[in-house]
């Protein structure tokens, strides 16, 4: 009697303090959008996201860095895409159970966790330096892309794993090989899963500064790229450099909160677009 | 004809199927009975080999799938699951439409002829009773149908390849008793052309469909004979005792 009651309280403080710490981390993410919005939203206009930025960026707009950050979203997913989803279809799929199989794991693990400005130094004595493609957007992606490397891979493991055999063995049972299987059955029903590793990796790559610092981030650079060696400003720089060493900080302050908008408005319309898109595979592939 | 000469299967170091001998009829269908666990769908895979995907499993004996031992080297596997259907439990369809369900055995088999498939899945649903339900809607997504219409495309989908033999693990286990009705009704019908092994935990089912019925026991052949005379009169009291459910 007295223990149920006991019990029913604990049930109730426990819960309680589940629900607070999801409000406060709610309300704190609100907070932070709010504000951004709040400082950034008057920056926005036709002028601020097609125009080249003018007199020391604290005029004009930043058209250069949204086309930049797009151009290293896509090409940092051309590059880990295609690679992540064959390391994850290999490791999950052919590899066999052994030490090796296990320390390619643990790797993949342990570079999810390396900070992204090794991934920078890293990407620029490799890229720039060694393979001689400079400062560009194809060091650039590369070096994002091996950011982003780990996550598709997890995530493409995870998603084949979940997939209940008896469709592998359905397959099996109709003759087919095991690549057929794994092109035909087993990954057109892991891809909405996948997808979300995508999410993840795009809104991840799109935001970060380091790994583009040393090999692709120009400070100013007010035209647009004609090819994939040439640099490009980047949305996450541009904004480091307006609030931390532009020619007129105090001027340029709102523009920094104005791109700081654009960046998130970015990210929120990619991932809805992928979201989207996995949406519809899923609805095609939906199995009870 | 298929036949199992003494069988011996080990799941690492488990003796899951002891000495099994068993000739099945053609043309007719067997089913498999005994309590879970005794190791009726280890049996019945081992027909298609399916048991090779385990990790660990140790097979020794033969299976005789026309007169060739399936188990020998250099047998083609992919060859052999094409000339043995399957189908499972749980009906599990392809993420894919209704058509290219049906169509996958044929196009991972090397046929590209769109005429031949074409005719071969019309062909393989009206077999299954699935064709007049589906006629209209071949290119909607398999998941769109009822469980039963599931697994009746999941038994066109193995029809498609043309086999002799089809193995079904519990087939109806999943759905609902009008649409075991006409999976059971389907199994009469596809007797006429194939060789069925069937895994039942329903003796009622059993009954119903089976010419022969195979009694199992912790990996053990107990009992093999007419479905009459297992049900009827079988020869062994633990037999007895099962198929009248007074089984400890
Ligand atoms: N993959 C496996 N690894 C190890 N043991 C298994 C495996 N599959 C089945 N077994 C064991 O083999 C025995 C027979 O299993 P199974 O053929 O599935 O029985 P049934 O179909 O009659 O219920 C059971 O004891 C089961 O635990
Ligand atoms: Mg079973």
């Amino acid at each position: 009697m007295n223990h149920s009651i006991i019990k029913k309280i604990t049930q109730a403080i426990a819960f309680n303090i589940f629900r607070i710490m999801s409000v406060i981390l709610v309300a704190i993410l609100f907070s932070i959008l709010a504000f951004i919005v709040y400082r950034g939203a008057s920056y926005i206009t036709w002028d601020f996201i097609t125009k080249m930025p003018e007199e020391g960026m604290t005029k004009g707009g930043i058209f250069p860095a949204i086309v930049g950050t797009l151009s290293l979203v896509a090409g940092s997913m051309i590059v880990a895409f295609p690679l992540g989803v064959c390391s994850g279809i290999y490791i999950n799929e052919y590899a066999p159970e052994n030490g090796f199989k296990r320390f390619i794991k643990l790797m993949t693990n342990n570079l999810a966790g390396v900070p992204s400005i090794v991934f920078g130094l890293f990407g620029m004595s490799l890229f720039v330096n060694t393979l001689k493609f400079g400062d560009s957007i194809i060091a650039g992606s590369l070096t994002l892309g091996l950011l982003a490397l780990p996550v598709i891979i997890r995530v493409t493991e995870e998603a084949l794993k979940s997939i209940d055999k008896t469709y592998r063995e359905a397959s099996y049972a109709l003759g087919a090989t095991k690549l057929q299987t794994i092109v035909k059955v087993v990954l057109p029903m892991s891809m909405p899963n996948i997808l979300t590793g995508l999410i993840l990796s795009i809104g991840r790559v799109s935001g970060e500064t380091a790994p583009i610092l040393f090999t692709v981030a120009a400070y100013f650079l007010p035209k647009l790229p004609t090819s994939i060696f040439d640099q490009v400003m980047a949305l996450p720089y541009h904004l480091y450099v307006l609030s931390t060493s532009g020619t007129n900080m105090e001027e340029s302050r709102g523009m920094a909160y104005g791109t700081a908008l654009v960046l998130i408005i970015i990210v929120l319309i990619l991932n809805l677009i992928a979201n989207i898109i996995r949406h519809f595979l899923m609805k095609k592939i939906k199995h009870k | 004809m298929i036949e199992a000469k003494n069988l011996n299967l080990y799941y690492g170091a488990f003796h899951a199927l002891k000495d099994i001998n068993l000739k099945v009829a053609e043309k007719s269908v067997t089913a498999l009975i005994g309590p879970s666990g005794c190791g009726k769908s280890t049996f019945l895979r081992t027909f298609n080999r399916m048991n090779d995907l385990i990790p660990g499993v140790k097979i020794e004996g033969d299976i005789i799938v026309d007169d060739e031992n399936i188990y020998q080297k250099g047998i083609d596997v992919d060859r052999l699951r094409k000339r043995v259907g399957m189908v499972f439990q749980k009906p599990n369809p392809f993420a894919k439409s209704i058509f290219e369900n049906v169509a996958y055995g044929m196009r991972v088999n090397g046929i590209s002829n769109e005429k031949v498939i074409k005719e071969a899945v019309e062909q393989s649903l009206k077999q299954s009773a699935l064709w007049d339900e589906v006629k209209d809607s071949l290119k909607k997504s398999a998941y769109a149908l009822s469980g039963g219409q599931q697994q009746r495309l999941c038994i066109a989908r193995a029809l498609a390849v043309e086999p002799t033999i089809l193995l079904m693990d519990e087939p109806a286990s999943a759905l609902d008793p009008i649409s075991t009705a006409k999976i059971e009704e389907l199994i009469h019908e596809l007797k006429k052309k194939y060789t069925i092994l069937i895994v039942t935990h329903n003796m009622q089912q059993a009954a119903r469909v089976s010419d022969f019925t195979a009694f199992f026991y912790m990996g053990s052949l107990i009992e093999y004979d007419l479905t009459k005379t297992i049900f009827t009169n079988p020869a062994k009291q633990q037999t007895q005792n099962y198929v009248t459910g007074r089984f400890g």
